[in-house]
């Protein structure tokens, strides 16, 4: 009976180990140099019983089925910051840690916050647990009309994915509506899912959900191949990600950008639009899955250096070393969780730096941000009165 | 058949429980329909005194040793043989731990039709409250004895309880051998923690609540308020808070002077356990949601938004 | 081993704005979007937790609705050995003295030693589910459990009062719960495990022979409640509504 047990434990990391392969250059992971530059970077990596380091320290030994008796796994926010400091380049984000967290799901344990997330997801397309009959409803006070494709019945040139947070929080709506807006001044042709739309899947899929990504996906799929489009844009990072890395593995392939990308290419049509509202310093957070995930810096500096009397500050972590807000890789839906295990958030800890940086407004580009922020502006001294904005805000803002 | 009402009287470690003197105005109301008398059916064991507060026109009482508690096999036997010997033209229970196991029960066993949750019994018709109040259901008595469990929300206790003690009429339990359903005792609910029957303000948080942390800004508010947290099911469910803190059905009955309610929808649920608040404050995001029905002051909006303006100027109130 | 039988049915889901159909007598069913009964959920729970801890063998009883065989399969994963889907003309929706009887077929030839199902449901007009059950089988119930333990014939079981008071009650077996609130909340389960039960299990269908409402009240008319009395609306942004609401507090003299 020992035997047999001992034997199912070793099975388990075994097992564990091979499926790393799975994942695109997962066989870096043999060429670990156990240099721990992941751990010390991950900004959770002291509350973690298994960092990514350790993790693959005791999968060589043969006893990580240990691991699966933890659950500080679920700290990890999916940022890519361990990714990216890699030495041999290990995909840690998308195969190491979010195979670690398909496991802890498939053995039952997993935080209850994080369990009605995925519920939700499951069973109203998004995780916030709204209908989603309401999914266009945002729509409705603005003073022009949001094409929806199946009402529309016809051919647009952009699909725009609006994105869970974008349709239904009450403070990332601004910014959706902001992006309306935005298209609707430079006349472009465009049309939205509404009702149809799922929830894009890729944080439920960084949180060990990968089932419950492709049953997503595949929703998702099914309603872009029932329209006809030239691309599709989306205001959230995550979607992106999702529709531009991991969705045609699914078969489902569409050209896809994230709307910094779309607004540079026409920010010689934006700036005449763009006045002179004063002088403003601003600070801008690069969002883990437009920058480190998808290399996608400039395009939103180029924006903000669009609007005058902007001067962008930058805080000491920037670019690829920028810190997560703590909203990834289900972080959405752990906030409890994060608070009970070490009593701080990762927005507070970006927003101190904003604070530091001098900046009077924090700029961003991914719909979890704000309300995060936003939130921790309240608590951090000296952020009082920091603004926090979506670069859509600022741009709909400098033509108002 | 006769066009007598008669209540299911329900109590509890000698105390009557409030939803049977509910239960006994709605049953007025329903005789008044009918022209028949209200009866008030009382069983237990030496539990005569019980009694004294209703306001019926008599209460059939069977005294027993089975019958000293609830429980469910020896209530449906003595109620069923009462039913089935004197036919009246309806018997009304609370929608309760105790009720609803008779009710339904009896429905099958007699084969006579059951009217549940039902609110209001104003002129012969019974208008029942559904899905978490967001649906009114009407239909009226059968031609046969009809069977109703009555939910708080129409009537206030108060019309059903009486000054005078109405008159007593004995009669025999049937046989109760071979019981299937037998108390073995009552487990106390954890004591040392606050009453919130007894509290004057309370905050209530609910689904909409979210996560587990975000209890502590509850807890803030009420710190500045003086008041006490308190919760709808779901809440109780996640092991958020002790089921001592447990508004409504199975939990406690509440009447504060100030109720707010946070991220509460108002189930009918929820709602029968504090109604009756002088001062009912809810704020949630769905328009829509049944707990605007009955609050004194609405709120839609995002609790979220609101809790820190809201956290700061109430301490700025308490301080000033 | 302990042969356990849950009993679950489909409720309108909440989450949406209902309807009323034409006639005003019923809900709009094509508007309707359908949920597990939340106590079901808990029911199920329940019997996976007594399989789980002594052994035993559970089976799932739904009548057919939309979305019911993922409900089924979502069991499945859970740790249901059996399930059964029951078929017949559903679509305006059945009573439950109807569900009752057509559960009570379904479930006698397995022989259960206990039957689990929510206390309640949302929709329930004619009373719940359970007791009637229990009565069309011959067998005793009782409802609002939070707790059980099976001990030879005899279930030990938690009923909940009002004020968290909990009667311990012996039920001798075989018998009807009707749950309030599983020993645990209903856990989760992969989708991944999910959709391999939709490979891999079976779901017996079984043709429900006769819908006979008898015993169910008929609703002569059904409305959406009037916003009559509804609560003085406070309108503004954050900070107006909260100096509204500090103006309230102090009338009602919390502060």
């Amino acid at each position: 009976m020992a035997d047999t047990v001992t034997e199912a434990k070793a099975g388990f990391t075994t097992k564990f180990y091979n499926s790393l392969f799975e994942v695109a250059e997962g066989e870096k992971i043999k060429t670990c140099l156990q240099c721990a530059d992941c751990s010390g970077v991950c900004p959770f990596g002291y509350l973690m019983d298994f960092p990514p380091g350790r993790m693959i320290a005791w999968m060589r030994a043969g006893i990580l089925d240990k691991m699966l008796d933890t659950d500080s796994v679920w700290m990890c926010v999916s940022c890519y910051a361990c990714t990216e400091v890699c030495p041999k380049n290990i995909p840690l984000t998308p195969g190491l840690m979010t195979r670690a967290k398909e496991e802890l799901l498939l053995a039952g344990n997993i935080p209850t916050e994080l369990q009605s997330a995925l519920e939700f997801s499951q069973r109203y397309g998004n995780p916030l647990g709204e209908s989603p009959r309401k999914r266009a409803d945002w729509t409705a006070d603005l003073d022009f009309e949001v094409p929806i494709m199946r009402k529309a019945k016809r051919p647009v040139d952009v699909l725009w994915f609006v994105g869970d947070y974008a349709s239904y929080h009450p403070r990332v709506q601004k910014t959706t509506k902001a992006f309306a807006k935005l298209l609707h001044k430079l006349g472009i042709d465009f049309g939205i899912l509404g009702p149809e739309e799922n929830s894009d899947g890729d944080s439920q899929r960084l949180a060990g959900e990968r089932g419950l990504f492709e049953m997503l996906a595949e929703k998702n799929g099914k309603a872009f191949s029932q329209y006809e489009f030239k691309e599709i844009i989306t205001t959230d990072p995550h979607a992106y990600n999702a529709i531009k890395n991991e969705y045609p593995q699914l078969g489902i392939e569409y050209p896809v950008r994230h709307y910094t990308e779309f607004l540079t290419e026409r920010i010689e049509e934006i700036k005449p639009l763009l006045k002179d509202n004063g002088k403003k310093k601003v600070t801008y957070h690069d969002p883990c899955y437009l920058g480190r995930a998808n290399n996608i810096y400039d395009a939103p500096r180029t924006l903000l250096e669009a609007i005058p009397g902007v001067e962008i500050v930058e805080m000491s972590h920037t670019k690829s070393t920028s810190l997560c807000c703590g909203g990834g890789g289900g972080g959405m839906w752990l906030d409890g969780f994060q608070w009970e295990k070490g009593e701080v958030r990762l927005s507070d800890w970006r927003v101190k730096e904003a604070v530091t940086s001098g900046a009077e407004i924090l700029a961003v580009a991914c719909p979890y941000e704000p309300p995060r922020f936003e939130d921790s502006t309240k608590t951090v001294p000296g952020a009082e009165k920091i603004i926090v904005n979506d670069i859509l805000e600022l741009l709909i803002g400098a033509m108002e | 058949m006769n066009q007598d009402i008669y209540v299911i009287i329900e109590h509890l470690q000698g105390q009557v429980a409030d939803i049977s003197y509910i239960t006994l105005a709605a049953a007025r109301d329903l005789a008044q329909e009918t022209g028949g008398k209200v009866l008030g059916v009382l069983l237990g064991q030496n539990a005569q005194e019980l009694a004294s507060t209703l306001a019926a026109d008599s209460i059939l009482y069977a005294d027993h040793p089975a019958l000293a508690e609830f429980t469910s096999d020896a209530y449906q036997k003595t109620v069923a043989s009462l039913i089935g010997e004197n036919e009246p033209r309806a018997v009304l229970f609370g929608n309760t731990s105790i009720g609803a196991d008779v009710a339904s029960v009896l429905s099958a066993r007699l084969s006579l039709p059951l009217v549940s949750s039902c609110v209001k019994t104003s002129g012969g018709k019974l208008t029942s409250q559904i899905c978490g109040g967001k649906i009114m259901a009407e239909s009226e008595l059968a031609e046969t004895t009809t069977l109703i469990t009555v939910i708080p929300g129409g009537y206030k206790p108060e019309s059903g309880q009486s000054e005078t003690a109405p008159e007593v009429i004995l009669f025999d339990a049937p046989a109760l051998d071979d019981l299937r359903v037998t108390l073995k005792g009552y487990i106390e609910p954890e004591a040392g923690d606050v009453d919130i029957s007894k509290e004057s303000i309370l905050i209530a948080i609910g689904r909409g609540i979210q996560t587990e942390d975000n209890i502590e800004l509850a807890e803030e508010l009420a710190k500045f308020l003086g008041g006490t947290v308190c919760s709808s099911r779901p809440i109780v469910d996640q092991g958020w808070l002790p089921t001592s803190r447990l508004v409504g059905k199975s939990g406690q009955t509440v009447k504060p002077k100030l109720y707010l309610a946070l991220g509460i929808s108002g189930a009918p649920e929820h709602v029968e356990g504090m109604a009756e608040s002088e001062v009912i404050v809810a704020v949630n995001m769905d328009p829509n949601a049944p707990i605007f029905d009955i609050a004194t002051y609405g709120v839609e909006f995002d609790f979220f938004d609101l809790i820190d303006p809201l956290l700061e100027q109430v301490e700025e109130a308490k301080e000033g | 081993m302990a042969k356990i039988v849950a009993i679950v049915k489909m409720v309108p889901d909440l989450v949406e704005e209902l309807e009323i159909n034409e006639a005003g007598t019923g809900l709009d069913r094509d508007w309707l979007r359908l949920i597990i009964n939340e106590f079901d959920n808990h029911a199920i729970e329940q019997a996976i937790l007594l399989k789980e801890r002594d052994a035993g063998e559970v089976t799932v009883i739904a009548p057919d609705a939309e979305g019911v065989e993922d409900m089924l399969f979502t069991t499945a994963a859970k740790g249901a050995d059996r399930m059964i889907k029951l078929a017949g003309d559903l679509e305006e929706g059945a009573n439950n003295h109807a569900l009752a009887r057509a559960f009570a077929e379904a479930a006698k030839p397995y022989q259960p030693d206990l039957i689990l199902t929510g206390v309640q449901a949302n929709d329930d007009l004619d009373g719940p589910v359970g007791p009637l059950v229990a009565e069309y089988l011959g067998m005793p119930y009782v409802g609002y459990i939070s707790g059980v333990t099976i001990e030879g014939n005899k279930a030990i079981v938690r009923k909940e009062y009002p004020g968290g008071l909990i009667g311990e009650m012996e039920v001798t077996l075989p018998a009807v719960l009707g749950i309030q609130a599983g020993e645990e909340p209903p856990r989760y389960v992969a989708i991944s495990k999910v959709r391999q039960m939709m490979k891999t299990a079976e779901i017996d269908e079984q043709e429900i022979s006769e819908l006979n409402p008898n015993g169910g009240v008929i609703a002569k008319r059904m409305y959406l409640p009037e916003a009559a009395k509804r609560a003085e609306m406070i309108e503004g942004d954050e900070e107006e509504i909260a100096a509204k609401l500090v103006a309230i507090f102090k009338k009602a003299g919390a502060l």
